[in-house]
């Protein structure tokens, strides 16, 4: 089901916790979520959830506004925090939703069995909630989410508290789901949005400041592309001037506490790497490195939400 | 048909909380333990004492014992809901504010009516002693189910209020305080349509009359338009988050 939300506001008090974003997700869509605390990530699943109202704007599910409430069935959602009910046991917690969610008495059972086994809680799920590790409280907050079968999935912070190894099967279970399903997840967790997600989203202050893939994110944070490249010569210094005076460098320089790195800026669209290979055969360097440098995830994100 | 059924799941739910933790047990020894004593053991205006087959006494103590019992049974029900953020687990299921507050307010009500099922043994064994009134018995014991259901309506406002179990006990006891006491002495120190509006809206009045057996529609209204109005509220705190 596709969810598109348009001019969607909400305000506490006088402060716009979210201010006239408007975004679209497609069935077969992972979403990624980004955004400092207090951006308004949680505000936005709240309101698609139909937990908070929404003030102005509207939010639609295949053409049906969510304010209708008979869409909440059509959503899985974890909340942030993951809240349960702490002296249940999961097996009990996890038929107690499938309940709620009106899941057919006949299929009940098949279906908290195949949570059970689809998010690793066999060995668990005759505990209690509060004797369970983070972990195992995060993949039964992921269960109650999935019992229903649900084509649309909010996931606030899911992986969050769970082991390296637990956070790749989660990823992997999200990359799965996100086949057939609608995903929107938030994270702070970076590199786990280019793990996971088709498409990031960054908000900050409640505004949507950025809007695409991991790849057109970086091209458009940085236009130019910068080279660490590794060459073995006599001098270093007549490398470095050599270097910036090829046609389309735009800076040179040396890459602190590493001999005989250097760090090249070539200028907007223009590709230097063939040049620098000329050049050495031409002087007869040994050109032992050359690595394109990939503007970091984080720096893009520092950049959009500082300010 | 779907209505009722998020209502009655999530009764269900809180009702086996109960029963999973202490508190059912705590309760129910407690509640029995006390009407129990002054009906039967006390000595002093207990059933052989008075020499009267009836359960007046009963109905007395059962008053005051609900009093403190029902509140300690509502404290939780929203309450903890809002303190451990589950509410919005439950509220993003396919469940509406008033499906919730329903559920939460009948299973008070069954753990109130398993409590007074327990006394029925009283009832039981009286009747054997002499000429016993079935009709009045009967009546007071509806009035002690209409008085529940005011008192739960009550605790369960006390509850949506805060996300702290004690101060929603506490609110709960003192909101209860007011409609059986003050009142009442409101409604003697004054004069005119204030001391009617007062008297009207003592607690105290309308269930001496049921548990003397005389089952007025007046009072039957009373009791259900206090209960109407604590859920009709707590659903309007409730979803005053949004």
């Amino acid at each position: 089901m596709n969810i598109r939300i348009e001019n969607l506001t909400k305000s506490y008090g006088d402060q716009k916790a979210v201010d006239s974003i408007s975004f679209e997700v497609k069935t077969g869509e992972v979403l990624g979520f980004l955004g400092p605390n207090g951006a308004g990530k949680s505000t936005t699943m709240k309101m698609i959830t139909h937990y908070l109202n929404i003030d102005a704007g509207n939010i639609t599910i295949d053409g049906r506004s969510v304010r209708n409430t008979d869409m909440k069935k059509h959503i899985g959602y974890l909340p942030e925090h993951n809240p349960l009910y702490e002296d249940m046991p999961v097996i009990d917690y996890l038929r107690f939703v499938a309940e709620l969610q009106g899941v057919d008495a006949v299929k009940l059972d098949d279906r908290v069995k195949d949570m059970v086994r689809l998010c690793g809680l066999n060995d668990e799920k005759h505990k209690k909630i509060n004797e369970l590790s983070k972990g195992y409280r995060q993949r039964v907050g992921l269960a109650q989410a999935m019992i229903h079968d649900p084509e649309i999935l909010i996931l606030d912070e899911p992986t969050t508290g769970l082991d390296p190894n637990q956070i790749v099967e989660i990823r992997e279970l999200i990359r799965t789901l996100g086949n057939s399903k609608t995903v929107i997840l938030s994270t702070h967790i970076l590199p786990e949005v280019e793990a996971t997600c088709d498409r990031i989203l960054i908000i900050n202050k409640g505004k949507i400041v950025a809007d695409g893939t991991a790849e057109t994110l970086r091209k458009t944070a940085s236009g130019s592309q910068v080279l660490r490249v590794k060459i073995q010569a006599p001098s270093q210094d007549e490398v470095k001037e050599s270097v910036s005076q090829l046609a389309g460098v735009a800076l040179v320089e040396k890459v602190e506490g590493s001999e005989n790195r250097l760090e090249i800026q070539s200028h907007v669209d223009q590709n230097v790497n063939e040049a620098i290979f000329r050049l050495c055969v031409d002087k007869n360097w040994v050109l032992t490195e050359m690595v394109p440098f990939e503007t970091k995830l984080e720096d893009i994100f520092r950049d959009l939400t500082m300010n | 048909m779907k209505t009722s059924n998020a209502t009655w799941i999530i009764a269900k739910r809180e009702l086996s909380a109960f029963f999973n933790s202490l508190v059912a047990y705590i309760l129910l020894i407690s509640f029995l333990g006390f009407t129990g004593f002054f009906t039967w053991l006390s000595g002093n205006g207990d059933v052989f004492f008075r020499k009267q087959a009836d359960l007046k006494v009963f109905f007395m103590i059962a008053n005051w014992t609900l009093f403190f019992f029902i509140p300690a049974v509502t404290m939780r029900l929203l309450a903890e809901e809002k303190r451990s953020g589950t509410i919005e687990l439950l509220l993003t299921k396919n469940v509406s504010d008033r499906q919730m507050v329903l559920g939460k307010y009948l299973s008070a009500f069954l753990m109130v009516l398993i409590a007074l099922a327990f006394t029925i043994p009283y009832y039981l064994s009286v009747s054997q002693l002499g000429n016993f009134d079935h009709g009045a018995t009967l009546s007071g014991y509806l009035g002690l189910i209409l008085l529940s259901s005011a008192y739960i309506g009550i605790g369960l406002f006390a509850s949506s209020l805060t996300n702290n179990q004690i101060v929603a006990f506490l609110l709960a006891l003192l909101l209860g305080i007011c409609f059986q006491f003050i009142f009442g002495v409101l409604a003697n120190g004054s004069t005119g349509w204030m001391s009617e509006l007062f008297n009207t809206l003592s607690l105290t009045s309308h269930f001496d009359s049921i548990s003397r057996g005389v089952i007025d529609s007046k009072d039957v209204v009373y009791f259900l338009s206090i209960t109407f109005l604590g859920i009709f509220l707590s659903e309007y705190i409730i979803s005053k988050r949004k």
